[in-house]
């Protein structure tokens, strides 16, 4: 590869994380990185831009216009797409959150090719990009051979572990003209302070219809709270389709597919559209009053019994090891 | 209201996945279809539309194999008007190419709505939608889960990490819809009856050659066999000792 663009994610002018698990993903391919990131430049430098030479970026470009205080899809889609057409990059890489799954498409299109989605392993072969993604929700693995010119990646989040290189990288910052967007961010509801999302969390505490009502959930947010801002609660479809927890946390083949270091299901048996969902998380905990639910199955440690007294228990260990 | 769905034919989600004898796709044989579960809020978001707006047509379209045929008279029972297939013996392996596909069938002044899952559940592409916006020159809003229209102006909100985003646009546009919108409605004893008169209209088409070659698909790696730590309240001990000092998590 002779040059590779990664695409950064910043929200308040403050990089995402995810952004340097582009970087990481873009160095698979040798050659420069160049890393980009859309902002207003009013504030300086997008914080956290400073670090990325450490993780493999050869250069930092700050595209800024005065619309990207807030996330931009058509405009910020013009000037990325503009920046790869001059750069002559062989490839472009984004992260598959969910302003990634806007974007790239967007910018893919306006460069005349598909975008390979999702990918999970990616390396130069030959010349030639080769590109791993989950297909079925995890349930088989898609080897695919990039012919486009130039390849648009987007690599899936918490999978491409940064590495830190002692090495510095260059700056550059450049004004850039846009068209008036026909799609305009008015506003963010933020979600309530302190959660957060299963696709970005370290440890998701899943629960399933063996909760037996939605007030009960109460106890895995207790046992989330445990981890100490690092754990989410997520939920089975059964739960999700009877209204008792929202869709954004829902995990499985239609909702979220995770890959946390912690996963742990309870009350959940295990279909087969729920395991696509998780089967790539670290470690998985089940906790279950059925020996034979088939979650046992793919569980690495498993616990049999009722979950209201088994799950305020892990609670209060979990608490003693972090207090 | 003249809106068109464009929905998909995808394996059911409790399928078991086995690959074919060349290694790079899908064994069908006893593999269940049925109508992408993203598309079904698709076209239940456009039925409620042209009810509300009294007028209209809800139309659907297909890329896909002859059997699509069935996934679409799904969608006309629930009460489209008139069906498209794309005919191809295989849905191409680059979603650019599927994109040319329909954008080729769609007459860009003809529709106030262009509507899509916001993905398909079987190769996660979630692009299709958005490339189709970009070759006819429209607006286009991925994966909400709220809208509001009144006139030629829409507001539609969507997940981001840790909140919504609110997003205006104007019409005629492409929308990709998420799970959250509506509630699909099953079809009709009525509506399946019906949905067999209604007009569908098969159309061969070639899709070009792309930039996105299979090369393999493969079975993810096998979980490590796992372990009962225990019964009850008493393994909790066991089972932290285990996540800290075996599979070092805490």
């Amino acid at each position: 590869m002779s040059a590779v663009l990664a695409v950064l994610e910043q929200r308040g002018d403050a990089l995402r994380k995810v952004s340097y698990e582009v970087v990481t993903a873009a160095k698979r391919l040798g050659g420069t990185i160049e890393a980009v990131v859309c902002a207003t430049g009013g504030g300086g430098a997008v914080q956290g831009a400073e670090q990325l030479g450490k993780f493999g970026a050869d250069k930092v470009v700050t595209l800024t216009n005065p619309s990207f205080a807030r996330y931009d899809p058509e405009g910020s889609a013009q000037a990325l797409a503009d920046r790869v057409r001059q750069g002559g990059y062989q490839a472009v890489v984004f992260a598959a959150s969910a302003t990634g799954k806007d974007l790239a498409p967007r910018v893919a299109a306006k460069l005349g090719v598909a975008l390979v989605a999702d990918i999970t392993e990616l390396a130069a072969e030959g010349g030639a990009i080769v590109a791993t993604r989950p297909v079925y929700a995890g349930k088989a693995l898609q080897k695919v051979k990039v012919r486009a010119q130039p390849a648009v990646l987007s690599v899936r989040p918490s999978v491409f572990t940064p590495v830190e290189r002692p090495k510095a990288g260059a700056a550059e910052t450049i004004a850039v003209a846009i068209s008036p967007s026909r799609v305009v961010v008015r506003e963010v509801k933020a979600a309530p302070e302190g959660t957060l999302d299963v696709a970005e969390a370290q440890v998701i505490i899943s629960g399933g219809r063996g909760l037996k009502e939605p007030a009960n959930f109460k106890v895995l947010e207790d046992l989330a709270r445990a981890f100490g801002g690092r754990a989410a609660v997520g939920a089975s479809r059964a739960v999700v389709d009877a209204g008792w927890r929202a869709h954004a946390d829902q995990v499985g083949q239609t909702g979220k597919t995770v890959s946390p270091s912690l996963y742990i299901a309870v009350g959940i048996s295990g279909a087969i559209q729920h395991l696509a969902g998780m089967r790539t998380s670290k470690v998985i905990v089940a906790i279950n009053k059925d020996k034979d639910a088939p979650i046992f199955k793919v569980a690495d440690y498993g616990v049999v019994g009722d979950l209201f007294e088994i799950v305020p228990k892990l609670a209060d260990e979990i608490r003693k090891l972090h207090g | 209201m003249k809106i068109v769905c464009c929905i998909k034919r995808v394996p059911d989600s409790e399928t078991r996945v086995k690959i074919a004898a060349d290694g790079k796709s899908l064994d069908e044989s006893s593999v269940k279809f049925v109508m992408n579960p993203y598309d079904e809020f698709a076209v239940e978001e456009a039925l409620r539309r042209k009810e509300k707006a009294g007028a209209g047509e809800v139309v659907v379209i297909s890329v896909g194999p002859a059997a699509a045929q069935e996934t679409i008279r799904t969608a006309l029972a629930m009460g489209a008007d008139r069906g498209i297939l794309l005919q191809a013996d295989s849905i191409p392996a680059d979603p650019y190419e599927t994109a040319k596909l329909i954008a080729a069938e769609l007459n860009p002044g003809t529709w106030d709505l262009i509507l899509f899952g916001r993905m398909a559940i079987d190769d996660y592409n979630h692009q299709v939608g958005v490339i189709v916006a970009e070759l006819l020159g429209l607006p286009c809003v991925t994966a909400i889960s709220h809208l509001d229209l009144e006139g030629a102006k829409g507001v539609a909100e969507r997940e981001i990490e840790g909140g919504i985003e609110v997003v205006e646009f104007t019409l005629p546009a492409v929308l990709t819809i998420d799970k959250g919108l509506n509630e699909p409605r099953y079809p009709a004893l009525k509506g399946i009856m019906a949905a067999k008169k209604k007009p569908l209209d098969v159309k061969p088409v070639q899709a070009g050659p792309g930039g996105v070659e299979v090369a393999a698909l493969t079975p993810p790696p096998d979980r490590k066999e796992g372990k009962i730590v225990g019964e009850g309240v008493g393994a909790v001990g066991e089972l932290v000792r285990l996540l800290r000092e075996e599979a070092k998590v805490l």
